[in-house]
């Protein structure tokens, strides 16, 4: 049953080293109250599971939480490259990083297969493409019925998965809605379940088919009000879309991303903190800007 | 109205999809052209994107292929497994409508890197939607600017198939789909030789030569025999490509952002 604890708690206590751990969220809620956490809490050698790792897996990468990723799409979206991932990658700072490399219609069916309790997902179109060479889970199989042949790619069983949601009610039972990527089916198929949410309200008033993740399979519900900042929370904020342009200057050298990491995640309490933090770098950035413009 | 290169690419691809057309949307140089298909010729396309809209019409670009505007402006959003289960694998999808950093003489996508793949010149950001989408779409388009460094003889890295070597290599592949069916670019439109399947020059974009075309591409490119020069771009699709990218500017602040 779900506990509703604050988020250093459920990440105290719900997350070991060494484990595997999927934070989900498709450019839409994306958990970055809990990556900071993490990093806070100087979690190692996580087996981190992510479809589109963007911003949030590049800071747990360069803080050095991670020595696995298994992804499908590693970019900042409309941006470029994500510096921290790269540099784990080919530099191995600031340790190395094992990397296995998918589809996105890959992990979906296999984040399915863990939801459904089968050992393996199965789909259509890796054939003739060189992501199986260089990915040893990525294997073919042939239809008992129609002798097709099909890749077969092993169920995704993370020991954590962690979503940000828009609401909770104070049972625990989590209410989403809008671009719900796979959080419902990375949730189902993992051992435990966090969950941060923009609100705690007495009754979800959730319509018949909503996207409701029932209190029996969350562990923890903590509320962390803007916790997917900078991505979006329907409903209640937009994508900060100049930070994930500024990202891309923060992470592209290691001193400036530790700089960044240091006074942002690592010197801040919690994520009240962190926004805190946040906002008064941002306008002091646009104070440079503007004087720039100015004087340029 | 003056126009550029770009304009003249995006315009081009536009025109390929046609109205009444369900089409799964890659993000960047492919979501402008099909939402300027949307605005001009084929106000009834069904625009599908991998987060999980389906029927989306956004008045602006997106920035991310989950951006709210596709949500809310979709006609339902399902969750991404579902997108790639029931809806692209399912065969419901007419039209794959792709960007590439690097392509080859068959039209096969590289993603991926760009050198060795453990030691790689250049890391992008990997495949994505793209395996699939070139898979099991009944069609694809692929969007891309040509030069010598994207039009190779043979793709570093096979992210997504086109026509794999060439002929029936789809068939052999058992991948149900018919591939690339046209290659748009800033200077060019290419399709498929109809038994090699080899990338063949079918339209040349006005005030563009051949010396130009073949200088751009990595291989003896060839030209179709009844080979035409593209209609430029009329004044309405010109006049609907601005008012899109002015709506975008002025809500994402910078223009310059979503051409990638």
């Amino acid at each position: 049953m779900t506990e509703i604890v604050s988020l250093h708690e459920a990440i105290a206590t719900g997350i070991r080293d060494g484990d595997t751990v999927a934070l989900e969220g498709f450019t839409h809620l994306i958990p970055f109250a809990a990556g900071h956490e993490l990093i806070r809490q100087r979690k190692r050698r996580l087996s981190l599971v992510r479809m589109t790792p963007d911003l949030i897996y590049d800071q747990l990468i360069g803080a050095g939480c991670a020595t696995e990723l298994k992804f499908s799409w590693g970019g900042n979206p409309g941006v470029g490259s994500l510096h921290r991932l790269r540099d784990a990658v080919e530099r191995h700072w600031p340790a190395p990083l094992t990397i296995y490399e998918h589809s996105h219609a890959d992990l979906a069916n296999a984040y399915v297969a863990g939801a459904s309790g089968l050992p393996f997902a199965v789909l259509r179109a890796y054939n003739g493409t060189d992501l199986p060479k260089y990915n040893p889970h990525i294997k073919t199989i042939r239809c008992p019925f129609t002798q097709e042949e099909l890749a077969a790619v092993p169920a995704i069983r993370p020991d954590v998965t962690v979503i940000h949601a828009q609401k909770a009610d104070k049972r625990g039972n989590v209410l989403l809605w809008g671009v719900l990527g796979v959080q419902k089916e990375a949730a189902l198929a993992a051992k435990r379940v966090i969950v941060t949410v923009e609100e705690l309200v007495d009754d979800l008033e959730a319509w018949p088919n909503a996207c409701v993740l029932p209190r029996f399979v969350v562990s923890a519900v903590c509320l962390v009000p803007k916790g997917a900042t900078p991505s979006y929370a329907q409903g209640y904020y937009d994508r900060d879309n100049r930070f994930y342009r500024t990202w891309d200057t923060i992470a592209r050298e290691r001193t400036t991303f530790q700089h960044w990491l240091q006074r942002h995640v690592l010197d801040t309490e919690d994520f009240a903190a962190f926004l805190r933090v946040h906002a008064e770098s941002e306008a002091a950035s646009s104070v440079d800007s503007v004087d720039k413009t100015v004087h340029a | 109205m003056s126009y550029g290169a770009d304009d003249m690419m995006t315009v081009a691809a536009s025109r390929r999809l046609s109205d009444g057309l369900v089409c799964f949307v890659g993000i960047g140089l492919p979501s402008t052209a099909a939402n300027l298909a949307r605005l001009t010729h084929a106000p009834d396309v069904s625009l599908i994107y991998e987060a999980g809209p389906i029927g989306a019409k956004p008045s602006v670009l997106p920035l991310s292929i989950g951006d709210g505007e596709l949500s809310e402006t979709a006609d339902t959003v399902v969750a991404t497994p579902e997108i790639f289960r029931y809806w692209l694998q399912g065969g419901r999808v007419d039209v794959g409508f792709l960007g590439a950093a690097q392509l080859d003489r068959f039209a096969n996508v590289n993603t991926t890197v760009i050198g060795d793949y453990t030691q790689p010149s250049v890391r992008l950001p990997g495949a994505g939607g793209a395996p699939e989408i070139a898979g099991s779409a009944k069609e694809v388009l692929i969007i891309i600017k040509q030069s010598r460094r994207s039009f190779v003889p043979k793709v570093d890295f096979v992210t997504s198939v086109g026509h794999g070597d060439g002929g029936d290599a789809r068939k052999r592949l058992g991948l149900p789909g018919k591939g690339p069916v046209a290659v748009i670019t800033d200077l060019c439109v290419m399709e498929p030789d109809s038994d090699t399947k080899e990338l063949t020059v079918r339209s040349i974009h006005p005030g563009v030569t051949r010396e130009q075309i073949t200088k751009a591409t990595g291989w003896p490119i060839r030209f179709s025999a009844d080979v035409f020069e593209t209609p430029p771009p009329t004044a309405s699709e010109l006049e609907a490509l601005r008012a899109l990218q002015q709506r975008t500017a002025a809500q994402h602040g910078t223009a310059g952002m979503i051409a990638n």
